[in-house]
This record gives C-alpha cells, structure tokens and sequence, in this order.
C-alpha cells in the first residue's frame, strides 16, 4: 500500500502495515505470492473500468439519495396499484425490529446462538397458523408465484400426478413463475397447467368447467381467495370438495390481511395454502418486499413434501426450557443436494420477523378491524366510480381490496387514462387490458386501509374529468 | 496468545408470543370506515358463507409489548455481533447509510408497476450498478430477479432449457454436469429444472480431473455448473480447459462466483471462456444476509443467452431508463417482478464506496489475511488442513479437519460449533454436504475483520481444543451461558413430537383448547 493512502473504513486490515505484518508471518515476499494457485494467463487483461469510488459517507449518501429522489413514490401521488404488491400500512415497531442488526447480519449460528431469531420466526408461522387454521406453515420461499409452484410440485409428489388446474383469469406475473416451477413439456416431471374457466358473470370458477377437467391424472387444483381481479371465491368449498373426490389437493392462495374478516382456508378444506408475506408489514420496495408463505394440515404426507425450512418448537436439556430449531432437515436440497425436494436457500426470512411482529400488534380485533376497513373502503370506491358515466365496476359485488374497473364507454384506452392521471398526481390502477381481451379497455384497481374517503373522492373527481 | 474477552449473551426468559397479553389489550388501531363510507355501502360486506366467524388465536398485546419482545429477541440473537468468520457466506460490514437509503419512501413506498418514468432513479441505479458488474465479469447483461445465490442457478438451468428448446435439442440436452464440491443448489437447481445430474468426484489435486470431465460431457450435456476457487481454499488451474471442453461438446457454462471474495478485479469470468455467472450481492457486494435473504443473485450472461433471460431487463434507451419485457425468448419468470432491489441498492453503494481500488485491495486481504489464518491454525495440535498434500496458499478460506483431535477426546466439530458461541463467537460453518473430510468447519476472515479478531477467534479455537482435553464433557454439552441450553433433537424427526405453530405444539402436548381440525 502507499504511505499517502487512507485506510478504507469498511478494512480494517487496510491499514498502514497490515497486510504487510501479515505477509510477513506467512513467510510471503509479496502479495502476489499469495494467489500462486491462479496460473499467470487467468488474470484478467481487460483493465477494470468501475466508476470512481466514493468512500466518504457524505458523497456515498448524495450519491444515492440524489438518484432515488428521481422516483415518484406513492406517497408523493396517490397510488391505486395492487395485483400482488400493495401499498398497506407499516407500524414503524415493524420498521425498528427487522433493522436491528443483529437480525439484518445474521446467517447461520446454533439453536442457542440464534435463539431470539428461530423465535421469531417460529412466532410468524404460529400467528400464521392460528390465521389460517392450520398446523404447519413453512418459512416463506421468495414469493407468493414461487410458493404456488413448489406447492404444485408438492402436489405432484404427493399424488404421483402431473396436471394442475388454475383459473383462467391468474395473474400472468405469478402464472409465468408457476409455468417456470412446472418444467417445459420435453422435461422429466413436467407438469401440465390447464386453465378452468371464470364464470363471465362473477369472475368465480366455472364449477361445470372444473367438473369436465377433474380427472384422475389432475395432481391439485389452485383458486385465490381473494382472486387476482378482487372476486371472492365463494365456492371455495365447492372447488375443494371436487378436487377430493378426484384424489387431487386443493392448493389455495389467500390474502392474509383479508382473515380477520374472510373465512379461514382451512376451514373450507384447503390442503396446502399459499400466500404473500409483504401484507404483513412489509413495505413495496419497488416489489423487493414480495416473499410467499406455504402452509399445511400436520400430516406426514405434507411435511415431507416442504422443499424449505420448517422451524419447529422442542425441548431444551433444561427442564421446562423450550427451544427452535428446523424439523426433517434431512429432506431438503442442503443435505440432499439433487435427491432433495426441488432446492432451498437463502429465501425472504427477515420478512418473516416482519410479519411475527405485525400479527402480534395487530392481534385478532386488529385483523377484524383492518378487513372491514379495507373491504368497506374499497366498496365505496368501486360504487363511486360505477356511478362516473363511461365506467363499469366488473363483478362489483363480491370484491375484497381490488376490483376491475372498465373504460371501453369512455372511447379512451386506459393507458391514456393513466397518463392523464399520473400527470394529476395518481398512480391508476394496473392497466390489464393486454391480459384478457374479454374485459376490454380495464384496469385493476387497488384500495386499502391507508386509502381514506378524501382519498377515493379526489380519484373520482380526477377521474370525471379526465374521462370527459 | 491474545486476552480473550469475557462474554455472556442476553437471557430474557422471553414466553411465546401466543401466551402473552390480555383479553382485550390492543397494539394497533385501525380507523373505523367513515361516516360517508358506511352509508354508502352498508356492512355485512363479505358473503355470508365466506365471512370469518372465529377469532385468529393471535396475542392481544400493547405497542410496547411487541417492541419489547422482540427486542428481548433481537438481544438472544449473536448475529456477528462478535466475531463472525463465517466461511462461504463472507461476513461484511453492511454499510448503515445504504440501509437507511433504502428505508426512504422513495424506494421503500414505490411499486414496480409504476410508469418507468416515475422509476428513472432506481432504474438508474440499476443500470449502472449492471455497468459494474459487467466490467467486474466480462458478461454483457445482468438481471437481479433471482432472491438468492441458488435462485441464480435455478435462472441458469431455465435459461439452459430455453436455449436448448430454441434449438430443438431440450430432448437431447438434459444433463448437467457439476462438481462433487459444487454448492449444493447447482445440483439442485438443475435437477428441479429437470436436468439429470452428473457428479464429478474429486481427485488428488482437490479438484476432478479434467479427463473425468472429457469422459462426462457429451451430446447429451446441456450446461455445466461449476465454482473456482471451491470451499477448501483450492483453485483448479485447469478452468480454462474445462470451459474448452465442455464447450466442445456444445455445452453452456456457467461460473458460480460464490467464492468471488478472493478473485474480485482479479479474473474476469468471461476471459476464462464462460458464457453466463452469478454473483451473490448479499455476501460478495456488502448487502445484508438477514437471516437468509431477501437476498440477491445476480445473474449476467453473454450477448448470445441475453434473449433467454427472465423478463424484465433494464436497458437504457436514449437517455432515459426502460424495463425491456420484449423478449419473446425469454425462460420466463423465476420470480415476480425486478428482484429484491434495496439489496441491489445496498450492493451498489458497496461498489461505489469500495471503487475498483478497494475491491482489489478488498481481494489481496481476503487472500492475505487467510493465509495468516491458515499459519496460526496449523500451529494448533490436533487439527489440520484439507487436503494435506496439496502445498500450496489457499486462496480466500480453507476447509479445515478436526479429524485427529476429535478421534483424540469424542469432540467434534459441531461441539466446536457450540462451544464458541460461549465467547461471542458465531459458530463456524462446517461444510456443505457431502463432508469430504472428518469434522469440517471452514474460516474466512474476508476484508472485514482485523488482524485483532482473527487473532482472538484463532485462540479461542485453541482454548477450546484444550478444553476437549482437559474438559470434553463441558465442551460436549456446550453451550453454558447462551439464552438456552442444547435443544432435544429427537423430535425433528418425531411426526408426534414436531409442532411448527404453537396450535400444533399445544394440540401434541396436552394444551387446554388443543385439537386440530380433521377432515
């Protein structure tokens, strides 16, 4: 090292005499002795071209901050976008626990060294589990499409079979990541995805449609409870029925800011239960919040077939002590390696402290109140806009958080819309139009508990006029 | 030998959360509907036969409580908050500015689907921060949607079927050849994609010959995986002419830059022949582990597989940013959206204050420093290296055996493990599986640490071995002064005795309102 340099604040062996102390000790003449194992003609020829280095605080943080205030946030406009990632509420005690450092550093220690962590994370799949209704929930995998397609692979193992069935109206973000889990057709294991049809009328499952697709070669069916477009699949139990007596799984995604108030999967038989964790207190990162749980009755059967971490609550040596650790380990592709069910690593498991002490604070009245406050919120929306001549609410009446707004009345397309929207301050909801020619010119629109009666109103007046 | 600092972790007794609190007691409010609200559309709004009836049986606690608890649980957590030289995972310092950066509304309260030109700072960021990747590899276009180092190779294997189907040959292609001593996610990943998965063994040298390969690749191989330097701290001189090979015989390769620390600014994969590689930026580029992600695997290829990659990319065109989705190619998605991008933010700001200077510099220390590591270590009776016949420096960490000292009390590397955590040392990382030699843990002191706590962490490893001498049932039934004592492992395993939900652990043992619901 020169003598002029200043040691880095991020080395502390960069220090004046360090590493030269150190090569001393090792009996080394220089540091290229060091790499003698790389052969002269691997080093890299092309000289490394990076932009200059920015090791004060002060020009590292103007850096970064001046470049991400370039983005519109949805707090400067307001924002109607949802369809997987949704502007909720974030109690800052969230905020506070999941960047404490030790959380944010830690990697892999002992059953005591990373007590406080493995209880916490035992305390999302509990408080999970006590929403759901169900025995086993899995450390989120790193989202919602990712759980759905493990779940299918699940599934798959579990029967033996290799056709899932999933509605037509899917979001094509999570459909595209499932097809990905399900293996092209030329592969080993394929799994065939087959789309049961919506009822025009309410955007439900086509229960005829389901019937003539149910065979016995069907692995699982999936539906969402609340469904991509906002509908409340009130034939769950209907769908989950069949779906046994064709020896297939249900496999079910919910919202789960929407338990208070809807009932839980698995009270309608869901066999493995599906969801997002950003809800629960996780903030939209520009969609870096997503992560998805998967959740189970405790049956062998499931158990075994989990490709992640299950974190399970033993007994200490000590008497009374309980302790954390990760059951059936033995079963996952760390040990396993290419026999393990499909693979496993680092996943999105600081948003399960995320979500422990989100469900903690908001407890059972919370989670009632929230639901109503949201479903309330967003009908209100749904039915101002139905009134604004040119629009139609598509299936208003059984919505949860989001709903299908359509424009084709109005002679203009919903990205003109948006444009004109955004340049009033308001992020529209999700333009669809591409994804189903059946639904026209229409968006997705998205209300929840941060959206207030103002808000919504301030959308219709802006609409009215955007629209005329 | 140096003075070991005394150590006690934080003890809170703390009770599961599900049996704290009070009937009634309340940690959030939510407004009630407003007046208007209701009027309009009434309540009842949830079908009656889809409508919640019972009560989530979650705590009713204060604001205060929840913060407190999982303080309490945050404080029973070591967390590198010692010393922390965590082998494979390459502990670094996770720069508190770019943590606060991201927490900022501008990042943390946007959406991905917003209009790109309200994302033209992020997308910045983004694109500059692939500029610098691309410079560090020789690759010509990075994405970040994979949530981790293995959802980086699992990219890999998706874009290897999409290069094969393209071709008409995904029939034809379908294996995928990898080391013995590849992280287990390449085998892994490939296998779920659907590749059958040839192991290479290891040789004298450390690493498979380059004739086991010649012997393994075939009109049959798709794509090979494989990582250099591997975990024992053994670079394969042969690299260049492994990528020769398999190429030969068609195959794409692919460099698992998991073991970047020791090679940064030094090779450029792309110079060594590789098509595509992956760098993890929650361990090489300074962005946080928490626990096990979000994380982030960057993946960058060449010009040739770009039209394979997992939409969108991120391409400036003219001078504005834009998400590129048009590639009717692609593999598809691996994971919604863009990626965990704070932890690509965090990764960039690591870039930026390292400058290629430091990363350099970052590099000869890693090396350097391991070394000095490795000297101390073998002044220690009763342990030794792997592979002890390969005389040469080992790159950025070493695998290490506690084979003889071990075989000497009945201590092993896992009491190790515990023990160490009684003086504030997180314990060491073992090894993947499969343990090639007996009672493995693997050290790597990275830029991070000083020369200070690698010398504290080497004594107290020798304090330990003496205390298997002297005292192995103490170290056996380590640790002594953790929030908790060793847990009763048999119940992993036990269908009667695991509970994952509390529901479970009091339905199996006997709780007041215990039972699941049958079906």
């Amino acid at each position: 090292m020169e003598s002029d340099a200043r040691a880095h604040p991020w080395m502390a062996n960069s220090a004046p005499g360090v590493l030269e102390a150190m090569l001393v000790e090792i009996g080394a003449v220089s540091v290229a002795e060091v790499f003698q194992q790389i052969p002269e003609d691997h080093f890299r020829k092309t000289p490394l071209d990076l932009p200059p280095a920015l090791t004060s605080e002060i020009d590292l943080r103007r850096d970064l901050v001046s470049k991400l205030k370039k983005n519109k946030s949805c707090e400067d406009y307001l924002s109607f976008l949802g369809a997987g990632v949704w502007q909720h509420h974030v109690p800052a005690v969230v905020d506070e626990i999941v960047g404490r450092t030790e959380f944010t550093t830690n990697v892999w220690g002992s059953y005591q060294s990373d007590h406080g962590r493995n209880q916490a994370w035992f305390e999302f799949s509990s408080q999970l589990g006590a929403l759901l209704n169900l025995d086993v929930v899995q450390l989120p995998v790193y989202s919602w499409g990712c759980a759905i397609g493990h779940s299918m692979r699940m599934a798959s193992r579990i029967t033996g079979r290799t056709k899932v069935l999933v509605p037509a109206l899917s979001d094509p973000e999570r459909l595209s990541v499932i097809e990905t889990y399900c293996k092209p057709v030329e592969m080993e294991g394929h799994i065939e995805i087959v789309s049961v049809n919506a009822d025009p009328t309410s955007g439900r499952f086509d229960l005829k449609d389901l019937a003539k697709k149910l065979g016995d070669d069907v692995a699982a069916v999936y539906f969402e409870n609340p469904a991509y477009l906002g509908t409340i699949e009130t034939g769950a139990a209907d769908i989950a029925r069949m779906a046994r007596a064709a020896g297939a799984e249900t496999i079910v995604g919910v919202d789960p800011c929407s338990l208070g108030v809807i009932i839980a999967p698995g009270d309608y038989c869901a066999d493995i239960v599906t969801g997002p964790v950003q809800p629960l207190g996780v903030h939209m990162h520009c969609g870096g919040g997503a992560g998805g749980f998967i959740a189970s009755r405790d049956e062998e059967r499931y158990v075994h077939a989990y490709n992640g971490f299950l974190v399970s609550v033993v007994e200490t040596q000590k008497p009374k002590q309980l302790g954390f650790g990760l059951a059936c380990p033995h079963q996952n592709s760390y040990g396993m390696r290419e026999n393990g069910n499909d693979w496993t690593g680092n996943s999105t498991y600081l948003w399960a402290i995320a979500g422990a002490v989100y469900m903690s604070l908001l407890g059972p009245e919370g989670f009632r109140e929230l639901g109503n406050l949201i479903v309330s919120r967003a009908r209100y929306a749904a039915k101002l806009l139905d009134e604004i001549p040119g629009l139609k609410i598509v299936w208003p009446d059984t919505t949860f958080k989001e709903f299908v707004v359509n424009f084709d009345h109005t002679g203009k397309s919903v990205a003109e819309i948006n444009d004109a929207l955004r340049a009033r301050g308001i992020f529209g909801g999700k333009d669809i139009s591409s994804e189903n020619s059946a639904l026209g010119q229409s968006a997705l629109y998205c209300v929840t508990e941060i959206h207030t009666a103002d808000d919504i109103r301030l959308l219709v007046d802006t609409l009215k006029v955007v629209v005329q | 030998m140096t003075h070991i600092p005394e150590f006690h972790a934080a003890k809170w007794d703390e009770p599961i959360i599900m049996e704290m609190g009070r009937p009634g007691g309340r940690g959030q409010h939510f407004p009630p509907p407003e007046k208007e609200i209701v009027s309009k559309v009434g309540s009842g709004l949830i079908p009656v036969s889809m409508a919640r009836h019972d009560r989530p049986e979650l705590p009713e606690i204060t604001e205060f409580e929840a913060q407190r608890h999982y303080l309490h649980l945050s404080q029973m957590t070591l967390g590198m908050m010692g010393i922390s030289l965590f082998g494979t995972c390459t502990m670094k310092y996770n720069s508190k500015t770019a943590e606060y950066a991201t927490l900022r509304p501008e990042l943390a309260e946007v959406h991905p689907y917003q209009h790109p030109d309200t994302l033209q700072g992020v997308l910045e960021i983004i694109h500059d921060f692939d500029g610098i990747l691309r410079s560090l590899s020789g690759m010509d276009q990075f994405i970040f949607q994979a949530g981790g180092g293995a959802d980086a190779a699992y990219s890999m294997a998706c874009l290897a079927r999409a290069y094969w189907k393209d071709r008409g040959l995904l029939g034809q292609r379908t294996e995928m050849v990898t080391s013995v001593q590849a992280h287990p996610c390449n085998p892994a990943t490939a296998a779920a994609a659907g590749f059958k998965v040839v192991n290479l063994p290891l040789e004298e040298s450390g690493y498979p010959s380059l004739d086991a390969l010649k012997a393994a690749v075939s009109e049959r191989t798709a794509l090979i995986m494989i990582n250099n330097p591997d975990d024992m701290g053994i670079y394969n001189p042969q690299i260049k002419e492994w990528v020769r090979v398999a190429k030969g015989a068609g195959a794409l390769c692919f460099y698992d830059h998991a073991n970047f620390n020791g090679v940064m600014g030094k090779l450029s994969a792309r110079e060594l022949g590789f098509d595509a590689c992956m760098f993890m930026l929650h361990k090489t580029f300074g962005a946080p582990k928490a626990g096990g992600g979000p994380a982030v695997g960057a993946f960058g290829c060449s010009d040739e597989l770009a039209a394979y990659l997992p939409t969108p990319v991120v391409v400036k065109s003219g001078d504005k940013y834009i998400l590129d989705e048009d590639r009717p190619k692609s593999a598809g998605k691996i994971r919604e959206y863009w990626g965990n991008i704070p932890q690509v933010v965090k990764a960039y700001a690591w870039a930026r204050a390292m400058g290629a200077e430091g990363i350099k510099l970052a590099a000869d220390i890693s090396v350097v420093a391991n070394n000095y590591m490795d000297k101390r270590l073998s002044e220690i009776p009763g342990i030794e290296i792997s592979n002890p016949d390969i005389n040469v420096r080992r790159m950025e960490m070493t695998r290490w055996s506690l084979g003889p000292i071990a075989a000497e009390t009945g201590v092993g590397t896992g009491d190790f493990a515990n023990r160490m955590a009684d003086y504030g040392i997180d314990p060491w990382w073992m090894s993947h599986e499969p343990w090639i030699v007996a009672e493995p843990f693997t050290p790597e002191a990275g830029e991070l640490w000083s020369k200070e706590d690698i010398d504290i962490w080497i004594d107290v490893i020798a304090k330990i071995c003496d205390e298997a001498r002297t005292d192995p049932n103490m170290v056996k039934s380590a640790p002594h002064n953790q929030p908790i004592a060793q847990v009763k492992g048999d119940a992993f395993e036990d269908s009667k005795k695991w509970a994952m939900t509390w529901r479970a652990w009091k339905r199996k043992h006997g709780g007041p309102d215990a039972g699941q619901d049958t079906i």
